[in-house]
């Protein structure tokens, strides 16, 4: 069974412990400016929602990459980027609708979720369940799917 | 690692910026953020030096824990000489603002001089400005913060500023970052001010390292797991720090009305559970929790103040949500005052974060100025009309407003309780310690709470030790010295990791230890730390006695000595502090009369 | 059902792809004209900045990628096409017939009409060829004249800022990215790169390139000669439409097509830089020369082909772009839709710039510079029609709330 993150933002408390995994995770460093996932707040801290890819079935970011540099990884599902191979052009950025897909200025890469391979560090990390790592069936989570879809400029019939 | 190794060195008056390398050898000596902080402050200042004049240094510091996964590893602390105190500063504040100047890639950003013009700082990673404030001197805290996040088109800057209170000197004007964190006490702010510094606007991208990964993720694991599983945090994660306000007032510990008494009866109406009741017009005060920076607990409150109240139902500009009450504050608008009004102590609490104030000793210095109205000493001519009568929220409101904005009273309240009280000549009604006013804890009912007041470094003050347990065990002066040193020696490290105090509701010193030792280069064994911790205190005794502070300074209000708790389960007693005091002296390795032995210097390689 | 494929660019390899997945048993021919395996022009800047090697500029990298997929990779070069007979002309004089046909044969450097552009050492910036002659010419001190700033201009700019020449931009328009920036981001890239030791001469009309002894010179209208080791010419692109003349396939700036990708001529499809498909803006017909289009183009015109009726609602016009590591992209109706309004933040000194164009309360195009972060929900909003409602009023005062704008508009947490 393929499994998703679901986020469920009302449980946020913005401890940012999931930008440190993530940073820890595929940089070695705690380092927010380098995670894949962000928390973003509203408000004076009224809210706080945890954003990161979907690993949409739409895949822009992959289809608009010109070189091949991202794949979807058959075990996890996530869209992954090989940094071999990416070289930089920055077009996933613009082509992903959600604004998940980065550029990194230091390796001149773009870095987006992978899933951690299976094991999502910032599912593992987050104190208040605001992010686990779930059945993709019952994530409910179909919700920002749905909007993959309805923002979609290919396939309606 | 652990550390970046780097601290940032800003001169205001010459306008210049430079990084250079970390003094490694103070770092092992005294770990990080209010340890170096304090040995930076003790090399680069004259300790005599006008708190609010140039020569003053103001140092802002991170932990070696800092902006790591450690839980709770977002705090920095400000260091300074206090202008309320005249004494070494030492105030620690959460947030975010911590963890992104050592992510810019700082340990220390240490301040000297004073700008000719208002100005901020930018700092980008290695790119630093000096930038003037032009409008924004004068602007709130919370427009400071907005306004630099557009003017840099950046929505990940973090933020410390100033409001008008810390530009004019309000006595214990602070340090607010991130909406509503506050380096907040003992006047920070008005150094600050006093230096034409409006803001330090922060974004880092550099990251954090530790010394042994593997291993400190495998600690990391372990210390949020006791967190997690501990019934302390999870009160106050659910409750707040305001789940102390009901245990205060059932052991009688709450002072109450300047003083006068030690329980509240108003408390059911500002306790976590008012606060989160839902009023008969529909209104909840409670919104959320929230952490800080890579904290586990999350005590913060978010709240928001029902729109028909008195305070706000002509400026909707106040109708959203921001930092609700915590303990301190509760007790600071609450009882001390008077005031049972759950949406007026809210909104009190509102003002002090958009105006830069610590409601500590703004609730102290109001609560002094209530005794002195209703004793006549002041009457509405000199209070701009307004009734400072006990239990009057508005008065609390508006005087909050004044003092924030530095006009008509609030600039006598702007001078602290000490200050105020000796201009009207009653002295005796300052409820604090080394001009510093007193947390909500009544010291006669916690013994050795009184020790820790009288002799924390920075003036009155409950978060510089931790004998809280044996002081509920044992309500007399009894065997107090040696916990209250031990705890301030604790306290110290704890404060000197990055780390925040409150995770003591589930990690004993051993679990610091381990995160220190697992991050930090070199062997840090408990014997190391609490040494270091020992020389920490050791170093701000040294500033003070240097600043011209004697014993006589270590001492308590005549209302606690000798006035006896009126109710409570210390009923009849008093503070024992002339017992317990000359002990500690001796605890400390310190001559009777407060100074340390030359053999405690050499052992603590001072 | 005989599938043929004119053009092997990244329209042309992903409608093969599409067109094999909707129809298993179908033949499918992809022809290119050039020798070399398919590849991505985009990436031609980065081998020139010898980030990569040749390989990486191929559009997959399975040696048997289109083997496997039973993909007929030819090279040829199409001479005509006549729909009546439903066949296609190559060069040499064989013919193919097709049941369904795509034009995806992209476009070709034009180079000014002026004298001396033909000269050894003046070279386009589009193939691999004209790559490997770039790398040939363009070492560490050479001096190069690149005339073009347009958007691939600026790419290229980026390719030899990076060999370590010594360079010259000669840009006819009075700015910078005349079709992808405004005045205010354009100064800010022409500061930033004079900043980077970029020579860059603005409103310079180029009207002669002569040989000098060893090398070249350039004759600036106004501004007098430049000489160089190496000229680039990057001033401009046209669709590949020749061998369409007379196929009665209506053609306008490139193939026109319908909503569905088909031409007017039933059975001949077009995708990628040759199209002039609807334009998810204007709803009009535009030629969008970007990767992204191509990449749609691609799949929804074999889509259709495979007889799955799919339609789309238009590209949207998008660039991003590197110049010496100042980041800038831009978005739809950038310079604004009639009767709409704007927002714009600007911090020229820190070159940075955010530019939001709305049309009631809805984002219709964006231009950005100094912003890698999130960038992509500019596209979701403006793709999407979000109405902003009360964000509109927060974005006209505050543009940079853009991505809190986006995550209550969109992800139901208002």
């Amino acid at each position: 069974m393929q499994k998703s993150l679901l986020i469920t933002a009302d449980l946020c408390t913005s401890c940012m412990q999931c930008e440190m995994a993530c940073s820890f995770e595929h940089e070695g460093v705690f380092n927010p400016a380098k995670s894949r996932i962000k928390v973003f707040e509203f408000e004076h801290g009224k809210r706080a929602i945890p954003y990161t890819c979907t690993q949409c079935a739409e895949a822009w970011c992959l289809h608009a990459c010109p070189v091949e540099a991202l794949s979807r990884n058959p075990q996890t599902g996530a869209v992954e980027v090989d940094d071999d191979v990416c070289v930089g052009c920055k077009v996933c950025t613009i082509a992903c609708p959600f604004g998940t897909v980065n550029y990194n200025q230091d390796t001149g890469k773009v870095i987006k979720c992978d899933l951690c391979g299976g094991d999502p560090q910032c599912a593992a990390v987050c104190p208040t369940d605001a992010i686990v790592y779930v059945d993709a069936n019952w994530t409910g989570y179909e919700r920002m799917k749905q909007w993959a879809v309805k923002s979609d400029a290919r396939p309606s019939a | 690692m652990g550390w970046q190794r780097k601290i940032l060195r800003v001169n205001l008056s010459e306008g210049t910026a430079e990084s250079e390398p970390l003094n490694m050898d103070w770092a092992f000596q005294y770990l990080g953020e209010r340890g170096l902080a304090t040995k930076y402050l003790w090399e680069n200042m004259d300790p005599k030096a006008d708190p609010v004049g140039p020569d003053n240094v103001l140092i802002f510091a991170t932990g070696p824990l800092t902006g790591t996964m450690a839980s709770t590893g977002g705090r920095y602390v400000v260091v300074t000489k206090g202008p309320l105190t005249g004494a070494i500063a030492c105030s620690n504040s959460g947030g975010k603002f911590g963890a992104e100047l050592k992510f810019a890639g700082y340990d220390l950003l240490v301040i000297h001089g004073r700008a000719p013009e208002p100005v901020y700082l930018h700092i980008v990673d290695d790119e630093v400005e000096i930038l003037p404030a032009g409008e924004l001197w004068g602007a709130t805290v919370w427009h400071t913060e907005e306004a630099l996040k557009a003017r840099h088109q950046n929505p990940l800057l973090k933020v410390a500023s100033i409001g008008v209170a810390g530009e004019r000197g309000v006595r214990f004007a602070c340090i607010i970052n991130d909406l509503h964190r506050a380096a907040g006490r003992s006047g920070v702010g008005a150094v600050m001010g006093s230096k034409n510094l409006k803001a330090v606007a922060v974004h880092g991208t550099v990251g954090v390292r530790v010394d042994d990964p593997g291993r400190f993720m495998e600690v990391v694991r372990e210390t949020h797991k006791l967190l997690a599983e501990s019934d302390g945090r999870k009160e106050l994660t659910e409750l707040g720090t305001n789940a102390m306000i009901d245990m205060m007032q059932e052991f009688g510990g709450l002072p109450t009305r300047n003083f006068h008494e030690v329980q509240f009866d108003g408390v059911d109406k500002i306790n976590p559970t008012a606060m989160a009741a839902t009023t008969p017009s529909g209104h909840r005060n409670l919104i959320t929790n929230k952490a800080c920076f890579g904290c586990t607990i999350a005590c913060g409150r978010i709240a928001h103040i029902d729109a028909n109240h008195f305070t706000i139902v002509n400026r909707p500009e106040y109708r959203h949500a921001s930092g609700g009450l915590e303990y301190e504050t509760a007790y600071a608008f609450g009882p001390v005052v008077g005031i049972d009004d759950i949406d007026a102590l809210t909104f009190a609490s509102y003002l002090m974060n958009e105006h830069g104030m610590d409601p500590i000793s703004f609730g102290g210095t109001l609560a002094a100025a209530m005794e002195l109205y209703e004793m006549g000493v002041i009457t509405a001519d000199d209070t701009d009309g307004v009734a400072l009568e006990f239990g009057n929220a508005e008065a609390l409101t508006i005087m909050a407003e004044k003092t924030g904005k530095y006009e008509g009273f609030g600039q006598v309240l702007g001078l602290g309780s000490k200050r105020m009280c000796e201009k009207y000549g009653h002295p005796e009604l300052f409820m604090g310690v080394k001009g510093q006013e007193f947390a909500g804890y009544d010291s006669r009912a916690l013994q050795g709470m009184g020790l820790g007041y009288a002799t924390s470094n920075r003036g009155a003050c409950h978060l510089k030790h931790d004998a809280f347990a044996v002081d509920m065990e044992d309500q007399t002066g009894n065997g107090k010295a040696r916990p209250v040193k031990r705890s301030q020696d604790k306290v110290a490290i704890i404060d000197s990791t990055g780390l925040c105090l409150f995770t003591t509701s589930a990690w004993g010193i051993k679990d610091f230890q381990k995160q220190i030792d697992a991050a930090c280069e070199g062997d840090w064994t408990v014997e190391r730390l609490f040494e270091t911790g020992e020389r920490i205190w050791n170093l701000e005794r040294q500033f003070n006695l240097a600043a011209g502070l004697t014993a006589a300074d270590d001492t308590l209000p005549k209302r606690l000595l000798e006035v006896p708790a009126p109710s409570g389960t210390a009923k009849g007693k008093v503070n024992e502090l002339d017992k317990m005091l000359p002990e500690y002296y001796a605890e400390r390795g310190w001559t009777t009369d407060g100074v340390p032995t030359q053999e405690t210097l050499e052992r603590l390689g001072l | 059902m005989d599938y043929v494929i004119v053009g092997a660019g990244p329209a042309g390899v992903i409608a093969a792809e599409t067109l094999r997945r909707s129809d298993p048993a179908g033949a499918i021919t992809l022809i290119g004209d050039e020798p070399e395996p398919p590849y991505s022009r985009m990436a031609i800047p980065y081998l020139l900045a010898e980030g990569i090697g040749e390989e990486g500029t191929h559009l997959r990298h399975g040696g048997d990628h289109y083997e496997k997929l039973k993909i007929e990779v030819r090279q040829g070069r199409v001479a005509s096409l006549s729909p009546g007979d439903k066949s296609l002309a190559l060069d040499g004089g064989e013919t193919l017939s097709y049941d369904k046909l795509l034009i995806a044969t992209g476009a070709h450097a034009v180079r000014p009409p002026i004298p001396g552009m033909d000269l050894p050492g003046v070279e386009n910036c589009w193939t691999l060829e004209d790559a490997r002659r770039i790398a040939a010419g363009a070492r560490p001190g050479s001096r190069v004249v690149l005339m073009g700033a347009g958007f691939i201009g600026c790419i290229v700019l980026q390719a030899l800022a990076a060999r370590g020449v010594d360079l010259t931009v000669v840009e006819m328009e009075s700015r910078m990215l005349a079709r992808m920036m405004d005045d205010a981001g354009a100064e800010m890239i022409e500061r930033w790169c004079k900043s980077k030791g970029v020579e860059v001469l603005t409103s310079a009309k180029v009207t002669g390139v002569e040989a000098t002894n060893g090398g070249l010179r350039l004759i600036i209208d106004d501004a007098g000669m430049i000489d160089a080791d190496l000229v680039v010419c990057a001033t401009g692109v046209a669709p590949n439409l020749g061998f369409l003349e007379g196929s009665g396939v209506d053609t306008d700036l490139g193939v026109l097509v319908n909503e569905y990708l088909e031409t007017g001529v039933a059975g001949v499809f077009a995708a990628g830089d040759v199209a002039q498909g609807p334009d998810f803006s204007t709803g009009k017909q535009a030629v969008h020369a970007i990767q992204p289009t191509a990449s749609e183009h691609g799949r929804i015109a074999a889509r259709n082909m495979a007889g799955h009726e799919t339609r789309y609602r238009g590209s949207l016009s998008m660039n991003v772009l590197n110049t010496l590591g100042l980041i800038s992209s831009s978005f739809g109706l950038w310079a604004g839709a009639d009767g709409g309004e704007r927002a714009v933040a600007a911090d020229p000194e820190r070159f940075r710039y955010l530019r939001l164009e709305f049309e009631d309360d809805v984002l219709v195009g964006a231009l950005c510079l100094g912003l890698t972060q999130h960038v992509g929900v500019i596209r979701g909003l403006v793709q999407t029609r979000v109405r902003l409602g009360p964000w509109k009023d927060r974005l006209l005062n505050d543009p940079l709330q853009v991505m809190s704008a986006y995550l209550e508009r969109t992800q139901g947490v208002a």
